[in-house]
């Protein structure tokens, strides 16, 4: 059988999936304190609503939408709020946040049933705004408010929508365990999205590299579900890039500068989906999400369902990391994920995994010349040359360096080159630059 | 504990520089094998000194240059410029011209240019067209092969054989030797001249291991084979078959090996197979027309020149760039 996948491009890293695959989802206990940012996501700021020395509960709205590209934040635990401050992020930036001491009680506001498991679809015409008042954004890592996805422009009429499944980061497990744990609840969230477009079409890409995954949401796409298609895709990286994702499950393809809303697709990620059928099902807004903790360095890799606001130290120590073994913390995948140093940041609404690698696994290196092998020409998913474009940010040549606003930063070039150049801070360089040219 | 900060991708694939760069010095052990086999200890000799004042050199402009000379002399890239002029040098010629094309080789190829991955021209070819033209007799004076039998101590290689005494000539050596001594080297000419064979098998490997990609040798070889076949079908008399062509000389050599140098051939696949294309025509054009009986190293050295312009037009695509497709 041939497998779909998209066509140019990509890289096949070792998956090292298998460290935390067989890790059932645990919930983490809520800790004593919670950091909640009111920036989680890609758009406007959030305005908080609270004041220090406030009772919150569980679900209460923190803060609300500072504009339409926005969406709400929730407490994560019942209990006071200690202060309002800037707080350090993995994105390295420090963004203003909200401190709640944990009371213990877990004390949820009024509406919501923690044991419902339907979705009553005859309400579709709320769930748009029900999905914005839950808070919830792209839980891949774009953190992109979902209800704004859900808003197409009118002139893109919009007629299929695209699950991605991929994972195709290595090392992450949330969204597969998700799959094999949730494959009703996912899918009952993709068919509310479903009606929220009012479109007939929907397909689920799941890389090969996840065969029980693929089963099981096989087995649950039945009844009012069978109108959902799982695909099986051959694994390569990066396929759950939009983009890719898309030409591999439909054989279109957006272009350059546009959003998929051009070729009628909308993508939403496996974990959305469950966020969605929690916030229409439960009535539960988005306080917590499954985290991967893995990586050589934690002796007991984990599939954690983690209360938004714990300090990542509390999953490191509920993974057993050694901390002496670690060389490299990574909030996302090894591939997009950002590295931090500071174990007390908080998890938030984007972070998929906390990755600990060891000496094995990292190594630091220094960049030499580029050998123009071409390696990264073939490996780029996106028809760039990403040793040229290093170049040109090298040499501060923005103009010519335009080919960088088309680069997703997957970093499949960077992967193999021979010469360990780091094209993609080169190209981020460029972008930044660009960007401030143009203003 | 040290915790390292850096943008992302925090993983790399296996393979470095250095690691390439001994896949091919892997893959040119056959071509060394079968140099050593026909030409004996001579051969084993250009070669040893060959590597011997190539690292010696690359030491000192690495030391000049202020770069570390631990990093960079023994990552391979040395050695193939260094196995590569050896194989591109007749197995008679005085050592001193050896040392000469390494200092050449590596300090006007290599290094003026800020040393590996900033070369435009492959620094073998041009420590062996720096001899070629000082040393136009030492350079073109062939000893037989070990297994060759035959009295004389030299003889000349059949495309010289052909530019000089004419196609009448080359068949009589061909009826003599046969294709077969063409394809496994027991003839006369520079050390990887000789053995078709060994270069491909190499070639293959290097495929293999997807260090070259299959666009430069094949329109190299292809475009060869074309020109000289058409030459040969318009005018049997005049001209040698595409089979000989393509067998002779150093084009298996230059098509597997030199002109597929990563960093004086273009990166886009699209400009490979327009640099090979042209690296076949100067080739084919050479030897049929031209003053020289062979043109391979002439002819990469020129589109060597050339690539700065074909990767700056042969540009792929950005995704998406050609519309919905459906």
């Amino acid at each position: 059988m041939s497998l779909l996948a998209f066509r140019k491009g990509g890289i096949h890293p070792a998956d090292r999936k298998e460290l935390s695959a067989a890790a059932t989802i645990t919930a983490l206990p809520a800790p004593g304190t919670v950091i909640i940012p009111l920036m989680q996501h890609i758009g406007a700021p959030t305005k908080p609503v609270v004041k220090k020395g406030d009772e919150v509960k569980v679900g209460q709205v923190l803060a609300e939408p500072g504009g339409f590209v926005s969406t709400v934040i929730h407490s994560s635990v019942s209990g006071k709020v200690k202060k309002l401050a800037d707080v350090p992020t993995a994105g390295g930036d420090r963004v203003p946040a909200i401190e709640i001491v944990n009371n213990g009680e877990d004390i949820w506001v009024d509406g919501v049933d923690l044991d419902a498991t339907e979705i009553d679809f005859s309400a579709a015409d709320d769930f748009k705004d029900r999905i914005r008042d839950a808070g919830i954004v792209g839980m891949g890592g774009a953190a992109f408010p979902t209800h704004v996805k859900l808003s197409p422009p009118k002139d893109s009429p919009v007629d299929a929508l695209v699950i991605n499944g991929a994972e195709c980061e290595p090392y992450l497990t949330a969204d597969y365990r998700l799959m094999i744990e949730k494959p009703r609840e996912v899918l009952l969230g993709v068919k509310a999205m479903m009606l929220v477009l009012s479109v007939e079409k929907a397909l689920v890409g799941i890389e090969d590299n996840k065969p029980d995954a693929y089963r099981a949401m096989r087995a649950a796409a039945t009844g009012e579900l069978a109108g959902i298609e799982i695909k099986l895709l051959r694994t390569r990286y990066p396929q759950g890039a939009e983009k890719q994702l898309i030409e591999a499950l439909l054989g279109r393809r957006v272009p350059p500068g546009k959003l998929p809303f051009a070729v009628g697709v909308i993508v939403q990620n496996v974990g959305t989906c469950y966020a969605v059928f929690e916030a229409l099902a439960k009535n539960k807004p988005l306080i917590e999400r499954v985290v991967t903790v893995t990586g050589r360095a934690a002796d007991k890799p984990s599939n954690f369902l983690v209360r938004l606001g714990t300090p990542v130290s509390a999953l490191m120590e509920a993974a057993e990391v050694s901390d002496d073994a670690v060389r490299a913390m990574i909030s996302g995948g090894p591939m997009m994920g950002r590295a931090f140093r500071h174990t007390e940041i908080p998890v938030v609404k984007a972070t998929s995994g906390i990755l600990l690698m060891d000496a094995e696994e990292f190594t630091a290196r220094q960049e030499r010349d580029c050998i123009r092998c071409g390696r990264c020409v073939d490996a780029c998913p996106m028809g760039l040359i990403p040793c040229d474009l290093a170049a040109f940010a090298e040499f501060s040549n923005w103009d010519a360096a335009a080919g960088v606003d088309d680069c997703v930063e997957c970093g499949s070039c960077q992967y193999v080159c021979p010469s360990r150049r780091f094209l993609v801070q080169w190209i981020r360089l460029a972008k930044a630059q660009r960007r401030r040219l143009k203003k | 504990m040290t915790i390292y900060l850096q943008s992302s991708p925090h993983i790399r694939g296996k393979e470095d520089v250095r690691a390439v760069m001994f896949q091919v010095v892997l893959a040119l052990v056959p071509g060394i094998i079968a140099a050593v086999v026909f030409f004996g200890a001579r051969a084993a000799l250009v070669l040893g000194v060959a590597a011997a004042s190539v690292l010696v050199f690359e030491a000192l402009f690495l030391r000049m240059a202020g770069k570390s000379v631990k990093d960079f002399a023994l990552d391979g890239s040395g050695l193939i410029t260094a196995l590569l002029l050896a194989m591109n040098l007749p197995a008679g010629i005085p050592v001193y011209m050896i040392v000469v094309g390494a200092f050449v080789a590596v300090l006007l190829g290599k290094h003026t240019f800020g040393g590996l991955g900033n070369n435009p021209f492959n620094p073998a070819l041009v420590g062996r067209v720096f001899l070629l033209i000082s040393f136009p007799t030492a350079m073109t004076t062939w000893p037989v092969t070990a297994l060759a039998d035959m009295d004389v101590a030299t003889a000349a290689t059949p495309l010289g054989l052909f530019k000089t005494d004419g196609a009448d000539a080359l068949s009589a050596w061909l009826a003599n030797n046969g294709y077969v001594n063409l394809l496994t080297g027991n003839r006369g000419g520079c050390l990887g001249e000789s053995s078709a064979i060994a270069i491909i098998l190499g070639g293959l490997f290097l495929l293999w291991r997807k260090i070259i990609t299959w666009e430069i040798p094949v329109t190299f070889i292809a475009s060869v084979a074309l020109i000289t076949g058409i030459a040969w079908a318009v005018s049997p008399d005049n001209y040698a078959n595409p089979a000989f062509h393509v067998l002779s000389g150093g084009l298996m050599l230059g098509a597997w090996f030199m002109a597929t140098d990563m960093v004086t051939s273009p990166v886009t696949r699209k400009g490979q197979i327009i640099f090979g294309l042209g690296c076949g025509v100067l080739t084919a054009v050479i030897r049929l027309w031209g003053g020289y009986p062979e043109g391979v190293s002439f002819a990469i050295l020129i589109m060597n020149g050339f690539v700065p312009l074909i990767d700056r037009y042969m540009v792929p695509k950005h995704f998406g760039a050609r519309g919905v497709t459906a």
